[in-house]
């Protein structure tokens, strides 16, 4: 091989190489879901309205087959695959929830009990624990197997289970393209709390919903944008 | 600037050693004055207010290793330093000093083998003795003990039984420290294995911690009260320590657990024991109803192993979530 040869491999076998290092840094380390914005034309005092689903498959990111959040942007009204919510302060949040996915057993049924709400409950309905539309403030996940996902946020004390689809229905009626139609089966989660001061609160699913993977909280419930984000709180 | 030669002061075979002050005396002047002033105000001024502080006993256990560590290592790196310094403004080599030879070696010096050995062996054998006697005598080290402690403050392993009989002010308190990914939760088997994200103690009582983990290894790390075990699935690692002074206690995860170690913290009391009892009885009636979701008290949870889940996940032909253990292929089927 002559030496010009040698010269241009060595060339493109290091831009190869910092282009690969380039790609992982923008595409994995740095990938960061937008931040969906609830604070534009927010009039103090008047509360905001948030609608999340929670899916168990998504078609919007290079993996299809994790469950995933979903949350409807104010200004558009179309579903961004995001889990970065930017809202104002001190302020009332009211949110309706559809939740697509069937059931898992949590973990710790303390998580079961709703907490950190307007009132210390939540209002499900079209779902299949037996309590439509009423407001409950818990849910026992290992006789009904009757949770899919949670909305908890640790540090605010916010527990809010979901009720999942039972897997006894037939596949055809459970949303396989995320984010879902209204079509397919789903129940309602209505719950509010109020924001506190200005801050970062991370948030996550407390359902091990992970699948295949070791104690159920790999890939999605480790992901920033799917099972897990981060209420961005402005004054 | 004095400039000398570095020959040793008493050696018979220099006879510039005659002429010599007496540099160890100077050393040691210079060095013992500030070494007992510093560890004066090491014990006294900042002892007390040496971390972890005194909450419970074994951070005060703590606070005093910190404090005899501290007094004993001053005066050595005041010692290094002095002696240093003293070398640098003392000894030079004279310009016409050729002599780059080490000097005599010393050898057969019975007095001076027998006293570093003897010194020696009483530092290292006494200093064990020490740590020893304070890791486990007076107040326990804070750390878990597995689940067959070594040393307890009562004298006996509390069985289950004992464990979940209810709680009287004075007598010891178990509190299940049960970690997940990403919290912590403490649950009070003798208030009827009620279970709360927060950590509340009542003050001046023993204190019995057993720790697990309902998925990876954590760790339990309640600084102010000087505690730290780890939280491994399927152990019972039990720590022990007496709280004595009411505030506020911060809880960590202390062993790197997934994406949110680092926000897995969390806030608790120590009270003074009536608002605890008052506390607990509160909360015991309040959690109620969740309480009965639970499942019943005990050392050790298995959490992945729920009757039917894995039967439900079969027929649905998914692979395993709900925490468990194995790809699809290898999850057990439950006819």
């Amino acid at each position: 091989m002559s030496l010009l040869a040698r010269a241009v491999t060595l060339l493109v076998a290091f831009l190869a190489v910092t282009a690969g290092i380039v790609f992982v840094v923008v595409h994995i380390l740095l990938a960061k879901p937008p931040t969906v914005d609830f604070t534009a034309g927010h009039v103090a005092g008047r509360p905001v309205d948030m609608t999340v689903m929670t899916d168990p498959v998504n078609d919007v990111s290079d993996h299809p087959d994790w469950v995933s959040y979903f949350v409807r942007s104010p200004q558009t009204g179309k579903w961004v695959h995001s889990t970065i919510w930017q809202l104002p302060a001190h302020t009332r949040i009211n949110v309706t929830a559809y939740e697509f996915d069937t059931c898992d057993p949590l973990r710790n049924q303390v998580m079961g009990q709703v907490t950190g709400t307007i009132g210390g409950v939540m209002s499900v309905s079209g779902e299949t624990i037996g309590v439509n539309g009423k407001a409950i403030s818990l849910v026992n996940s290992d006789t009904t197997c009757g949770v899919a996902h949670t909305f908890t946020v640790p540090s605010l004390g916010i527990n809010v289970p979901f009720a999942g689809v039972p897997y006894a229905v037939p596949l055809s009626k459970v949303c396989s393209l995320g984010p879902c139609a209204m079509s397919f089966l789903h129940t309602t989660t209505t719950f509010s709390f109020v924001t506190p001061g200005p801050g970062e609160y991370r948030w996550q699913c407390f359902i091990p919903c992970g699948l295949a993977t070791v104690d159920g909280n790999g890939h999605a419930m480790s992901t920033i944008g799917f099972m897990t984000g981060y209420l961005d709180v402005v004054s | 600037m004095a400039t000398t030669t570095p020959a040793a002061p008493d050696s018979a075979e220099d006879p510039a050693g005659a002429g010599e002050p007496r540099h160890g005396l100077r050393i040691f002047l210079l060095w013992v004055v500030p070494a007992i002033a510093a560890d004066l105000l090491l014990w006294f001024v900042y002892g007390p207010h040496m971390p972890p502080g005194g909450m419970s006993s074994s951070a005060a256990s703590q606070q005093f290793d910190f404090k005899v560590m501290a007094v004993l290592a001053t005066p050595v790196v005041l010692f290094v330093l002095i002696f240093s310094g003293y070398a640098f403004v003392t000894w030079r080599a004279r310009k016409d000093d050729d002599s780059e030879h080490d000097g005599a070696p010393i050898r057969g010096h019975v007095r001076v083998q027998v006293a570093w050995i003897t010194i020696s062996s009483v530092l290292v054998l006494g200093l064990a003795g020490f740590g020893t006697y304070e890791l486990i005598a007076p107040n326990g080290a804070g750390s878990g003990e597995g689940p067959s402690p070594v040393w307890n403050p009562t004298g006996a392993r509390l069985t289950v039984a004992q464990m979940t009989a209810p709680w009287r002010p004075g007598h010891e308190l178990v509190v299940q420290v049960i970690a997940q990914q990403w919290l912590f939760t403490f649950r009070y088997p003798q208030f009827g294995g009620v279970e709360t994200p927060k950590l509340e103690l009542p003050v001046d009582t023993p204190i019995q911690f057993d720790v697990t983990s309902l998925d990876v290894i954590h760790s339990f790390w309640a600084y102010q009260l000087g505690v730290k075990a780890d939280a491994n699935p399927q152990v019972d690692n039990v720590a022990y320590t007496t709280t004595r002074q009411t505030g506020t206690v911060n809880v960590r995860c202390a062993e790197l657990c997934g994406l949110w170690h680092g926000a897995m913290y969390t806030d608790g009391k120590v009270v003074p024991a009536a608002a605890f009892e008052a506390w607990a009885r509160s909360t015991q009636a309040q959690l109620a109803s969740v309480t009965k979701t639970l499942p019943r008290f005990a050392l050790i949870y298995t959490p992945n192993e729920i009757k039917g889940l894995n039967k439900l996940y079969y027929q649905a032909g998914l692979p395993g979530a709900g925490g468990g253990y194995y790809p699809a292929q290898y999850y057990p089927y439950e006819p």
